[in-house]
């Protein structure tokens, strides 16, 4: 499976085990972005759509890498409050990728086929994918993901992780950054 | 002759917030590729290849680069869109 440029569209024709792999892992990134926060106790900003109590970093480093500070380490404060007004959207944003991948996956085996703005659904979630695998993984660095031991357990993960890296590159290469 | 009006000057505070400009910077992680950093350097800003690469090729060997530059509020505006492409940045006062 690799991403093609076409008359049509940005079109992949993923196998059996390519849909599965996809949908499985787009389904897990799903739950792992969880559900709408509850809203705040607060009429106004409740109104405003914005959560309710502290917005608390996540302790899970893969999420942490999902939702990052947007502070350095040496204003914790500033970070919760922007964390506290942002992360809803963030969240909201990442999931909404999720749902597009999902949505155009083939129920099997078959063929993907993506307009510009669906393309960079999956660009998007195809990167938070790897950002969450590389993060389980403890990947360090680009050759990580290059010879494998087949002893290793992380191995199929690290499979996984580097060919999403693959199928990603080659959605890039249809792509125009400037549209 | 008369005396010179006395006049109230503002009261000088060393903490008075400065001029500088606020930055956003975008840091070097091992998952990320360097195609997908030039191509969100692109999209998001509209920076030539030449200059989204210069950029991407900095936080890959430097570190760190500073991709944005402008108000407190601009910066915050860039980093939410940078972690919604997934770049691990911060934004801070230069």
């Amino acid at each position: 499976m690799r991403f093609k440029k076409t008359r049509r569209g940005i079109e992949a024709s993923p196998d059996e085990v390519e849909t599965t792999v996809l949908r499985s892992c787009a389904t897990d990134l799903l739950v792992l972005l969880g559900g709408e926060p509850e809203a705040s106790d607060d009429p106004l900003e409740a109104l405003l759509g914005m959560p309710g109590g502290e917005a608390v970093r996540p302790e899970d480093p893969a999420l942490v890498r999902l939702l990052p500070d947007a502070y350095g380490d040496d204003d914790p404060a500033a970070s919760a409050d922007f964390r506290r007004y942002t992360e809803g959207d963030l969240r909201a944003g990442k999931r909404a990728g999720c749902t597009v991948v999902l949505a155009t996956l083939p129920a099997t085996a078959g063929l993907v086929r993506l307009d510009r703005e669906q393309a960079l659904a999956w660009l998007g979630c195809l990167n938070d994918l790897r950002l969450v695998l590389g993060t389980r993984l403890g990947v360090e660095d680009d050759g990580d993901a290059g010879e494998l031991d087949p002893d290793d357990p992380r191995t199929p993960s690290l499979q996984v992780y580097g060919w999403l890296g693959w199928l990603q590159e080659s959605l890039l290469g249809c792509l125009d950054p400037r549209g | 002759m008369t005396a010179p009006a006395e006049v109230d000057l503002p009261a000088v505070d060393d903490d008075v917030v400065e001029d500088r400009p606020w930055v956003a910077i975008v840091w070097n992680d091992p998952v990320n590729l360097m195609s997908y950093v030039t191509f969100v350097l692109m999209e998001l800003f509209g920076y030539s290849k030449a200059k989204a690469t210069r950029l991407m090729l900095d936080v890959h060997h430097k570190g760190r680069a500073v991709v944005s530059v402008g108000t407190r509020e601009q910066m915050e505006l860039d980093v939410a869109r940078l972690h919604a492409k997934g770049l691990w940045a911060t934004l801070q006062q230069d």
